[in-house]
């Protein structure tokens, strides 16, 4: 939360990045589609019934009908542009990092277009009807995806692809995905994390059913109305449940067992998880009285991660009745 | 207008940790394809395609109804995509039967599917994000706390769960289609396994699963045309509340009540535990099982653990059998979880659940719930025309 | 329809011809759903609220973007949210980059007690079709749609990217300008549009929306400006691409005798229909919206044509005169594209609201051109109008509701059981 911004003086905002290494099995089609340009060529898989087609990429069905395709064709490497668009400035990941053109291509023996760049040096090299040929990437580099056909150019002007032989079938393809965002946390959200800036809960209070909401969200859930009235909460509450986690959760640097509750405070109308520690985790009970620890006071931030955690206040338990409706 | 409905052909994938021997375009199809094929149709018989998954990080693809269009033989028609989170695979389901009660179509493609394996479930469905509270334990870390409070409520001895691990576990090994088959699955197995979520057992939770599932449901025309006895919908309905808000009672939930009620009165049930066959319960962490058991009217507050130590929902001789397929203890592809649990409210009504079918069975009950137990989707079939 | 491809050779000739069977069996189906729209329950718009679509709305979370627009739909109805049979909402998780992103929204409604309750990930317009099937029912009589889009918070042209298809096209990052692009040539290389007639139908819709308070694009330019801005990626200048923004719209539909005590002069929705295109871009011919046009035979908008080979209908469908459309058109080259797909001539007026080129908040904008059209239905200043609603790349799917002031189709003014 270090990043945390206050471009706004009423909102906060963040960068969020959200990333995953996928990894895509590619069945029987598309496998042999990448197994093929790993060596160097295009396929395609023919279409039964009228009339025969050859789709490509290869798949195990046809993107029309939806019936099963049968057997597997090489098509290109040489096609005909179909339709094309010149982009001056290549976004993030694109295959060509300079001026180049996005085209659909209709590879010799296609019966349909794939997408593909055609690198052809300028917007004025490229025409509707051009004869273009697929320029593979040296065949050491080639990994088993559509970039392994690196761009199209200008007929004529690339040597043949070298092939390669004896590969290994391509069963998986990789595709990292990443993308950036800005989050900002809305007006009701960002009162409540200032709040915990300054070592303080401050929850708003529904003006139709008067429940007093913490954390906020800007309104009642069950009335659908805005919550406008902030109300400062004490930071003593009651253990209304909780679990024992004995299970490394990622990004979990905690000495396992820890307990994770769900702790009411006072004078609060909904609970929240937090952790419980200053007391063994098999001693931690439902109606636990607890008191948040806080960060040093240097160290606050508008995040939860301001309480540490909630330890015991040595109170009596509260009662059952007391909480039995907030389970 | 509203029409009858019926669930005329049902296809499932085998289901496993990982597919890896196919796309999400193949693993769509498979399970569509044996639904064309359980109900005699081929792709040109569908009017319209409604699918269903739950979130796209989960797959890193936006909207894939867009890319799988051609897959599922769409092109031409009108396909609907549903995500309703957990109970998604329910919903779909329901939003399909509704083009035909509505009189808009007469046979239509349902399909639910997840490849978890593409991905990482507890990252997708937890992606950690500024300004929500950190994220300290992950999907049990949820709803531990919520068992442990129905613990409290009901007095039920810590056994329960454990019984219920074990008996979807061995209800499963009767269906050639789950994802997990423990042949040596025992009460002392479930008991010794590492508390992951304390009061939660890793054997009492589910599996992260890759598959599909699909179903053609069909207007009165179609199904009096099937070969195979249709499934009837007898009643379907969905409800939700909210996530949180004061006084939400999370153990017993009032929607889950409410769309009990109503998919009941559809259904002319006054009490489902004498007139249903069988249930089909979506019970990710076994526990579930009796909270859904009083959820859902089978026992009264309090006493459905009762139910469950009495063996009354196990097919080995119990008179309500609940989660003969193995339910989600054995198969958990997140978005199609909640159809593969109507689907075999489907199959055990039209006696085509091979080793898991319960005998006789009239009246079967298919459920899905989401979200924070705030997102439920129910129908009710039966082999008689309503 | 021209369904024939611009010959590149037999082999794509032969994709045009499967295409065309696939397409003339769908629209015997659609055709068949126009003959049948008298039997289906009347289902009309009672009110539409949409928020001012803004290029960044920081300040306030989903909710609380959501909460005023439900609040103005649902006032302008005069229900309250316990009165509502049915809540149905659209939206995508991606655009704002968290999973479940749709449960949190819920909260705008204050779904309490419980609600019958569903969501599309898809454009509201989606949800919107939903929700008339589930008033097919009779044991409900009202709906609420609402969708929210927030696009700023990522970068729309990756995300975008990620509809494509995930192992042979979005590991290029294909963003959603140049997919479009390759649909702007096409439609130029064949004759039908000029990169003067994107810039007029940019000026035009920009024009409009200085009379809508909520358009985030509204203003008069000249034509060599316009004509002189660099490409973004050609043959697509800035102005012929919808500005990113974002919004929320809600809707209040009815059935039978409720939308007459609900609004004086319902929008009767005499006919809706969506149908979907081919996956792969290379197997679909750019140049026509096959799928706009089956969508607009089954809702009654326009007649299978003399290139509607094959295609003959049960009972005769009635075409009603239309007076102003609302489509939705990302970018300026598709308007003209949906127009001739629909059979909409010179006389119908075009997105009077300014359209997508003047606000787009995505999963929103389509439902918004519902609620334009019938808005203009409700306040008497036309009597039918067609709203449409795309998704997915190059119109990959369209959805078409013809909105009128009349509940029967084409019939007599009859609020059924007034």
């Amino acid at each position: 939360m270090s990043e945390v911004t206050m471009s706004d003086p009423e909102v906060l905002r963040a960068p969020h990045v959200l990333e995953f290494p996928y990894s895509r099995s590619v069945g029987r089609d598309l496998g042999a589609f990448f197994t093929g340009l790993v060596e160097g060529r295009v396929l395609g898989a023919s279409t039964r019934g009228s009339p025969d087609r050859v789709v490509v990429p290869a798949r195990e069905y046809d993107p029309i009908t939806g019936e099963d395709t049968d057997g597997l064709v090489e098509v290109g490497p040489g096609g005909v542009v179909t339709a094309w668009g010149w982009t001056d400035h290549p976004l993030e990941g694109q295959p060509l990092q300079r001026p180049f053109a996005w085209a659909l291509v209709v590879l010799d023996g296609a019966s349909n277009a794939i997408l593909h760049v055609v690198d052809s040096g300028s917007h004025d090299a490229m025409s509707t009807g051009m004869r273009v040929v697929a320029r593979f990437r040296d065949p050491a580099a080639r990994v088993g995806s559509i970039t392994d056909i690196e761009c199209f150019v200008p007929e004529g002007s690339a040597p043949q692809a070298d092939r390669a032989a004896g590969v290994e079938p391509v069963t998986v393809l990789s595709t990292p995905i990443r993308l950036d965002y800005t989050f900002s946390a809305g007006i009701a959200q960002s009162s409540f994390l200032r709040g915990l800036s300054e070592g303080r809960f401050l929850g708003q209070r529904c003006p139709r059913c008067g429940q007093v909401y913490v954390p906020p969200r800007g309104s009642c859930p069950t009335d659908g109305v805005p919550t406008t009235d902030v109300v400062e909460l004490p930071d003593t509450g009651t253990v209304t449940t909780y679990c024992v986690v004995n299970v490394p959760f990622q990004g979990q640097a905690i000495e396992l067992p820890y307990v994770c509750a769900q702790v009411l405070l006072d004078g609060a109308n909904i609970s929240f998880m937090h952790l419980i520690q200053g007391i063994p985790a098999d001693q931690v009970r439902m109606g636990l009285r607890v008191r948040a620890v806080w960060v040093d006071r240097d160290d606050l931030v508008p995040s939860m991660e301001s309480v540490r955690y909630f330890e015991p206040t040595g109170e009596p338990d509260a009662p059952y009745e007391s909480y039995e409706e907030y389970l | 207008m509203s029409e009858r409905c019926a669930v005329i052909g049902v296809g499932q994938t085998f289901h496993a940790a990982a597919r890896t021997d196919v796309s999400i375009a193949g693993m769509v199809r498979e399970a569509a394809r044996r639904a064309l094929d359980d109900a005699s149709l081929d792709w040109p018989d569908i009017d319209a395609v409604v699918i269903g998954k739950a979130p796209d990080m989960f797959e890193g693809v936006v909207m894939p109804e867009l890319y799988l269009a051609s897959a599922l033989g769409a092109v031409g028609k009108p396909m609907l995509r549903v995500h309703t989170a957990g109970s998604v695979g329910g919903s779909t389901a329901l939003v399909a039967a509704h083009l035909v009660t509505s009189g808009r179509h007469s046979r239509v493609l349902t399909v639910a599917f997840e490849k978890q394996s593409d991905s990482d479930a507890m990252w997708a469905l937890s992606v950690p994000q500024p300004f929500s509270p950190p994220l300290l334990a992950g999907a049990g870390g949820y709803f531990a706390p919520i068992i442990r409070a129905y613990i409290r409520r009901s007095g039920a001895p810590d056994h329960i769960g454990i019984e219920v691990a074990v008996k979807d576990r061995l209800h499963g090994l009767r269906n050639e289609y789950a994802h997990l088959h423990m042949e040596d699955i025992n009460f002392d197995m479930v008991r010794d396994s590492i508390m992951l979520w304390d009061p939660i057992r890793y054997l009492e939770t589910c599996p992260s699963s890759d598959g599909a599932c699909a179903m053609v449901l069909g207007d009165e025309h179609a199904a009096e045309s099937s070969q195979v006895p249709p499934a009837w919908v007898h009643g379907m309905a969905m409800r939700s509340e909210p996530t949180m808000f004061a006084g939400r009672d999370q153990v017993n939930p009032q929607a889950g009540r409410d769309c009990a009620a109503d998919v009941y009165r559809q259904a002319g049930i006054s009490d489902p535990r004498r007139e249903i066959d069988m249930a089909e319960v979506y019970v990710p962490f076994s526990w579930y099982e009796p909270m859904w058991l009083e959820n859902l009217g089978f026992a009264a507050e309090g006493e459905g653990w009762k139910l469950t130590d009495s063996g009354a929902t196990s097919m080995d001789g119990g008179d309500i059998p609940w989660n003969c397929s193995g339910g989600v203890l054995c198969t958990n592809p997140i978005g199609a979880s909640g159809m593969l649990r109507f689907a075999e409210a489907a199959l055990q009504v039209r006696g085509r659940a091979g080793e898991h079918q319960v005998d006789g069975v009239r009246r079967a009950l298919g459920h899905a719930y989401g979200g924070g137990s705030q997102f439920f989707a129910m129908w009710v079939l039966g082999s008689e025309k309503p | 329809m021209a369904t024939t491809s611009r010959a590149t050779g037999s082999a794509q000739a032969a994709t045009a011809q499967a295409y065309q069977a696939t397409y003339l069996a769908a629209a015997q189906d659609a055709l068949r759903l126009a003959s049948r729209r008298d039997r289906f329950r009347p289902v009309a718009v009672v009110s539409f609220a949409q928020s001012r679509t803004v290029e960044r709305e920081d300040h306030l979370n989903e909710v609380e973007m959501l909460m005023p627009v439900v609040a103005e739909a649902l006032g302008a109805a005069g229900i309250t949210k316990k009165e509502l049979g049915f809540v149905c909402s659209g939206s995508s998780d991606y655009l704002v980059g968290a999973p479940f992103s749709f449960v949190m929204a819920l909260d705008a409604v204050g779904a309490w007690p419980p609600m019958r309750e569903s969501h599309v990930e898809m454009d509201g317009a989606f949800a919107l079709y939903e929700a008339w099937t589930m008033l097919q029912d009779e044991d409900m009589d009202t709906a609420l749609v609402y969708s929210f889009g927030r696009s700023s918070p990522g970068d729309i042209r990756r995300v975008l990217a990620m509809q494509l298809d995930p192992y042979v096209e979005a590991p290029m990052w294909p963003d959603h300008v140049a997919i479009a692009a390759l649909q702007a040539r096409a439609l130029v290389d064949s004759g039908k549009l000029s990169e003067k007639e994107m810039a007029e139908i940019a000026l035009r819709s920009w024009h409009d929306a200085m009379s809508s308070p909520t358009a985030q694009v509204a203003r008069e330019a000249g034509l060599e400006e316009l004509l002189a801005e660099d490409y973004l990626v050609s043959p697509l200048r800035p102005h012929a691409v919808a500005p990113v923004g974002d919004g929320a719209a809600a809707v209040v539909l009815a059935a039978g005798e409720k939308a007459l005590e609900l609004a004086e002069h319902p929008a009767w929705i005499t006919g809706i229909d969506h149908r979907i295109e081919p996956s792969s871009l290379g197997a679909r011919d750019l140049t026509v919206s096959g799928s706009t046009r089956l969508a607009g035979i089954g809702a009654g908008v326009v007649s299978p044509g003399a290139d509607d080979l094959g295609v003959t209908g049960g009972a005769a469908v009635e075409i009603p005169e239309v007076d102003l459309a609302e489509l939705h058109a990302p970018f300026a080259h598709q308007e003209p594209l949906i127009a001739e797909a629909l059979g909409l001539d010179a006389s119908v007026r075009l997105n009077p609201s300014g359209g997508a080129l003047s606000a787009n908040p995505l999963m929103v904008a389509g439902l918004a051109r519902i609620g334009e059209a019938a808005r203009r239905v409700m306040d008497g200043s036309a009597r039918v109008a067609v709203a449409h609603a795309t998704s997915g790349p190059c119109l990959q799917q369209n959805l078409v509701c013809l909105l009128a002031a009349e509940a029967e189709a084409g019939g007599a003014v009859s609020g059924r059981g007034a």
